[in-house]
């Protein structure tokens, strides 16, 4: 059947094929001219030299000065903590809203806020944090004039990394809700009684069968959450000024006044920031498609 | 039973008290710019300040013409690659994918290398080339959401069906296209219209960097020099984000159900 039916149509097919394709012709165009080449434009200069022949400097460069090497572990370590913490808080929320046995209202007015908040980043965020723990914010002044404890005399600077790590969080906690919610949705009601059937308690359905379930989604977002926050610039510069030495600050520098001297070293820096994000979402990619074998 | 509710109580009080907090710091110290009382002094003066309107109504005209791009753009491929191409689906998909793996800031980077006044395209060589790239790029940012939300409206209306009936009746590409498809995925197009334009009113990094006279570069720039307005700012941002995805909300109710509801 399907043979004569493929037989029986090859000819006109294959004369309107190259038409179809012109359909599409202007996204390919417009990604090619405004994403693909000025990305691949950035990272052909990180392997050239200034005369612009192939040169592999600028990237030995990058392993080798103490302050970009500095920039990047911050900022590895700044994107991993704020994402962990933020896949945390918000699994448990999402727990709490699904499996809670709260009211319905709470559901969706926690899901609404999430979807505002994980979308409230950037300057504005930067100073509403200012304003609760900047050196006149409402949380510094009640707790120095209240409870006697000055923060900023403690040793704990809240406008640096911890600082950025809880600002950071005020989007990433939102994005988990708002991603895993429906992960937690698709935990089967029978897989739950099927346990208890067998005698399983509370903690052995969790351990053994929601949690491997949910294992894949839960570190897909993870990482999701990780390359929102290493590629974010706004907020951080808008929290700390430029005195954190995260890559982003770093290639903001460059950008606007080669404080590398050296124009090829900031192509590297950026292309750095590629290779993280990239891999990072390569592994998400695959750990979706293996987390949605099972949720569908 | 009893037990759990507690818990996700308390898992719930900890989360607002963390969200709510800084919100309502924000709100009290933009009311405290007079000394001693309550006023809406910081308010006032932001919105007194030509400044604030000039990079405003610039980042407003910005968005407005992002979303026109992304809708001209995004509207024609999605429909195609659904009635045409289903093979190229995954290509295009990685595609508007991409802006979420490579760093706003990495993408203007490349913008001013590949754009600047001595090259082929030389957008940077005048304020109308800036303005147009920075759109473009805005467009760029916008795409992964641009094309989830018009490719979910896509899905609850029959593509093909409609496009034969209207091809029988003799129409065009274009009046297909605009006239029976677009007007049937309207608030899905909507949805990532907002989602958009909340994206792109107070955007950082692009404006900045492409020196664009545009409202993100504002908010730093007084961030910077004064104490009050900053938190007047912050609380204006909020009430627009919020706007944006309050209107998401509502226009979802009027969707068909499949579209809304998660398909498992």
């Amino acid at each position: 059947m399907t043979n004569m039916a493929a037989a029986s149509g090859p000819a006109p097919q294959r004369l309107r094929l190259p038409l179809a394709w012109v359909g599409i012709v202007p996204f390919l165009l417009f990604a090619l001219l405004f994403l693909i080449l000025p990305t691949l434009n950035l990272v052909i200069g990180a392997f050239q030299d200034n005369s612009g022949a192939f040169s592999l400097a600028s990237i030995y460069e990058l392993w080798n000065n103490p302050k970009i090497v500095a920039a990047y572990w911050i900022s590895i370590k700044i994107s991993a903590i704020s994402a962990l913490l933020g896949a945390l808080a918000g699994f448990f929320i999402a727990l709490a809203i699904v499996r809670g046995g709260l009211a319905p209202w709470v559901r969706s007015a926690t899901l609404t806020f999430s979807g505002v908040a994980s979308n409230f980043a950037g300057v504005p965020l930067a100073f509403s944090f200012l304003a609760t723990m900047g050196r006149l914010g409402l949380v510094t002044v009640f707790l120095r004039d209240v409870l006697g404890i000055d923060i900023y005399r403690s040793g704990f600077n809240p406008l640096n990394s911890w600082g950025l790590i809880i600002v950071y969080l005020f989007f990433q906690i939102p994005l988990m809700v708002v991603i895993i919610t429906p992960a937690i949705d698709g935990l089967k009601r029978e897989w739950s009684e099927a346990a208890a059937t067998l005698g399983a308690s509370n903690a052995q359905f969790w351990r053994m069968v929601a949690l491997p379930v949910l294992w894949p989604s839960l570190l897909g977002t993870f990482i999701l959450l990780f390359a929102n926050a290493f590629g974010a610039i706004a907020t951080a510069y808008a929290f700390t000024g430029s005195s954190l030495n995260i890559v982003p600050i770093l290639l903001y520098a460059q950008i606007r006044g080669d404080v590398l001297y050296n124009p090829h070293l900031g192509y590297a820096l950026a292309f750095g920031m590629i290779v993280i994000t990239g891999l990072a979402n390569v592994f998400y990619i695959w750990l979706r498609m293996r987390s949605e074998r099972w949720l569908k | 039973m009893k037990n759990s509710r507690i818990w996700a109580w308390l898992t719930m009080l900890a989360g607002a008290t963390y969200f709510f907090l800084p919100l309502i710091a924000t709100l009290e110290f933009s009311l405290r710019m007079r000394r001693g009382e309550y006023s809406l002094d910081a308010y006032r003066v932001v919105l007194a300040d030509p400044r604030f309107r000039d990079t405003f109504s610039y980042s407003v005209v910005v968005a407005v013409f992002t979303i026109l791009l992304g809708v001209l753009l995004v509207v024609p491929t999605a429909y195609w690659i659904r009635l045409k191409l289903p093979k190229m689906r995954p290509v295009v998909e990685f595609i508007t994918l991409l802006p979420l793996i490579i760093p706003a800031i990495v993408i203007v980077f490349g913008y001013i290398r590949m754009y600047g006044s001595n090259s082929v395209l030389p957008f940077l060589s005048n304020q109308r080339g800036t303005d147009l790239l920075l759109i473009i790029g805005y467009a760029t940012l916008a795409l992964p959401y641009m094309y989830r939300a018009v490719d979910t409206g896509l899905r609850t209306i029959d593509v093909r069906t409609l496009t034969e009936a209207a091809q029988i009746l003799g129409a065009g590409w274009a009046t297909i296209i605009g006239r029976i498809i677009l007007p049937n995925v309207l608030i899905a197009v909507l949805s990532g219209a907002f989602l958009t334009f909340a994206i792109v009113i107070g955007e950082f990094t692009m404006a900045a960097l492409l020196n664009a006279p545009a409202f993100g570069p504002y908010l730093q720039l007084m961030g910077a020099n004064r104490a009050y307005e900053p938190a007047a700012l912050a609380v204006i941002s909020f009430a627009i984000t919020w706007g944006c995805m309050s209107l998401i909300q509502y226009l979802s109710r009027y969707a068909p159900k499949s579209a809304t509801t998660p398909q498992h």
